[in-house]
């Protein structure tokens, strides 16, 4: 239920009932063959994995050292959310629920659960923070078009933690028919841990994939971290391996501007969203607004595995500004030819900076495709 | 701490400290409720959540709770009773939170996202400083989980009904059905709170056995409505709830 002193389930009794369903659920159903075989036959067919794990000859001369880069940027959706919102929304049914709700900053995660609640026919309402509603206009319409019920959310700072609150609010009312679909590896125990086992087969299929294409594993791991879910996805079969592991959160305008989201780096120990984490916070404990060029990493808090990776050290955590990600966005998509999202590129700047990579053979989770950051660059080139 | 007790609910530093001192003054009730406002209060409905928002953004401080508090208990002999989600209190160190709050004279603390088995630490501190624990109680939940917190209550404040706080017309069946329920399976009493607004609810619940009943969102749209003169719309709504036929 914990990791260390991390996670644990704070919330209001109403809805300790649906979180214990959802973990007898989840434990009667992740070694249920039948599960695993919808399930499989799904995350292959329907969103496209495996994923290829890519050299990326051109970026590994530039950079004096071995780039792979793990293709999550080439699933059904553009980026890894699909992995989990299929799984959970089988399980959903598994549980006899009819309805989706979720939350979402970029639009992302509301995109890929919106596509697994049509898919499985499943009623699905996605709450977004108001703000986010206006800069990310066209997935708000993708949404629609997916059958979803999009709702802005206009209370607090009006983004995506504001929209966890109001997912929560809906489940207090709503948890017998509905099962909250979290996008990411935060929230009230069984969450965390739900949706790290359901995107750790990103790093299952890179550890085989690595094996075969270089005989052992790599020196380092790279991924960003907002909530975290798609660095634990590939951390989590190497944490017990002799793997470097490196979390890259947003430094936004720099750390000592106050205008970021790094929770792991410049945050505090807290409580939200039914966890015990880190969070950027005051010192009455008032969680704090925050920024990142990369709306997926604009998130006050991070999950409770990364803080209980973070304190054991198993894991580095180290933060990549809104230039820093923007100009490793410009050099991949030019050498490369791939445009990643702007929250992958925060873990491609940080092979830019670290020396001691040079010469090493390392693995970037590239969790998303960047055609839905194009508009962003295009204000900031300007 | 509570028989047929009207519980009032008052957000603190809404509009500023000094009026919330005034307000908890001015209503009948046998037992105050100070809400502490938090940036992120996810069981609360739209009314209570603007008025936390309103409190922080004109420049609340947490410490202004102590002040408030001691304020009213030295005005008042009405039983206090704090309302509080857990990270403020765990930001400031639970010590250091219930020193504060039992020097100002708090008789007792509830933490709406702290479930008792999360629990041990504060309810630990709570004991060795003398302060009392209120438990939130919903209708779904468990026998085992009632009895648990039947232990390590004052008494029990149980969620009217499915959802957050609010103004609701009626008080559903559910409620009835769960007030029966916890009442047969609890020794400490119950009040029962979420969505009760209106002299018939409160009449109601009490016939229905209810110890103590809480009236929230109602206040705060008084104070919504008529900010700093909200003292006597106040005093007027509270002795109405209670009026006999």
């Amino acid at each position: 239920m914990r990791f260390g002193e991390f996670g644990g389930r704070y919330v209001p009794e109403i809805l300790i009932p649906a979180l214990e369903q959802l973990e007898r659920a989840y434990n009667e159903f992740k070694d249920d063959e039948d599960f695993r075989k919808e399930l499989n036959f799904y995350l292959r067919n329907y969103a496209g994995r495996p994923t290829p794990l890519y050299f990326a000859k051109n970026l590994s001369r530039e950079l004096r050292m071995k780039v792979y880069l793990k293709r999550e940027d080439l699933l059904h959706g553009g980026a890894h959310k699909i992995n989990n919102t299929l799984a959970q929304a089988l399980l959903a049914k598994f549980m006899g629920k009819e309805r989706i709700i979720a939350e979402t900053g970029a639009g992302q995660h509301g995109v890929a659960t919106a596509m697994a609640s049509a898919l499985l026919g499943l009623k699905c309402r996605i709450y977004m923070g108001a703000l986010d509603y206006e800069r990310q206009k066209m997935n708000v319409f993708r949404m629609k078009i997916l059958g979803a019920e999009v709702v802005p959310v206009e209370s607090g700072s009006r983004t995506l933690k504001d929209a966890i609150n109001e997912a929560l609010r809906d489940w207090a009312e709503s948890f017998e028919t509905t099962h909250y679909l979290i996008g990411s590896v935060v929230g009230p125990h069984p969450f965390p841990t739900i949706v790290r086992d359901f995107q750790s087969v990103i790093g299952l299929e890179a550890k085989k994939q690595i094996l075969e294409a270089e005989g052992s594993l790599p020196d380092a791991i790279v991924a960003c971290v907002g909530g975290g879910s798609n660095a634990m996805g590939i951390f989590y079969p190497f944490l017990n391996d002799k793997v470097r592991l490196v979390g890259v959160e947003a430094g936004g305008e720099g750390v000592e501007t106050g205008r970021h989201s790094a929770s792991l780096t410049t945050g505090s120990k807290g409580v939200l969203h039914g966890m015990l984490s880190y969070f950027l916070q005051n010192e009455d404990g008032m969680i704090a607004d925050t920024h990142s060029i990369a709306a997926g990493l604009d998130y006050p808090g991070v999950g409770p595995e990364h803080a209980f990776l973070k304190d054991s050290k198993r894991v580095e955590y180290t933060v990549a500004t809104d230039k820093e990600a923007l100009n490793a966005f410009l050099k991949l998509s030019k050498l490369e030819g791939i445009i990643p999202a702007l929250e992958s590129a925060h873990a491609l700047a940080h092979l830019e900076r670290d020396e001691t990579l040079r010469g090493a053979t390392v693995i970037v989770n590239l969790s998303g495709r960047g055609d839905k950051d194009i508009g962003i660059v295009m204000e900031v080139l300007k | 701490m509570i028989s047929r007790s009207l519980i009032v609910f008052i957000p603190a530093g809404y509009p500023r400290k000094e009026k919330t001192v005034d307000f908890m003054l001015s209503a009948n009730a046998d037992v105050i409720e100070l809400g502490i406002p938090f940036s992120d209060p996810i069981a609360d409905g739209a009314l209570i959540q603007k008025a936390y928002f309103s409190a922080l953004s004109s420049g609340f401080r947490l410490r202004d709770v102590f002040w408030i508090a001691k304020k009213f208990k030295g005005e008042s002999d009405k039983k206090l009773v704090l309302m509080s989600y857990y990270n403020p209190i765990y930001r400031m160190g639970v010590e250091d939170f219930v020193m504060g709050a039992l020097s100002a004279g708090v008789d007792a603390i509830l933490v709406v996202d702290l479930p008792f088995d999360e629990a041990n630490e504060f309810v630990d501190v709570c004991r060795d400083f003398g302060m009392k624990n209120v438990f939130l109680a919903a209708p779904n939940t468990g026998e085992e989980r009632l009895r648990a917190m039947d232990e390590l209550s004052e008494f029990l404040y149980l969620v009217s009904t499915y959802g957050v706080t609010g103004i609701r017309d009626r008080v559903s069946d559910l409620a009835f059905k769960a007030l029966k329920r916890v009442k047969k399976v609890c020794k400490k009493p119950v009040a029962v709170g979420f969505g009760i607004s209106k002299r018939e609810h409160v009449m109601e619940l009490f016939e229905a056995g209810a110890d103590g009943v809480v009236v929230g969102s109602a206040i705060v749209k008084l104070i919504e409505q008529f900010g700093e003169n909200a003292d006597k719309e106040i005093e007027d709504f509270t002795n109405s709830l209670l009026q006999k036929f």
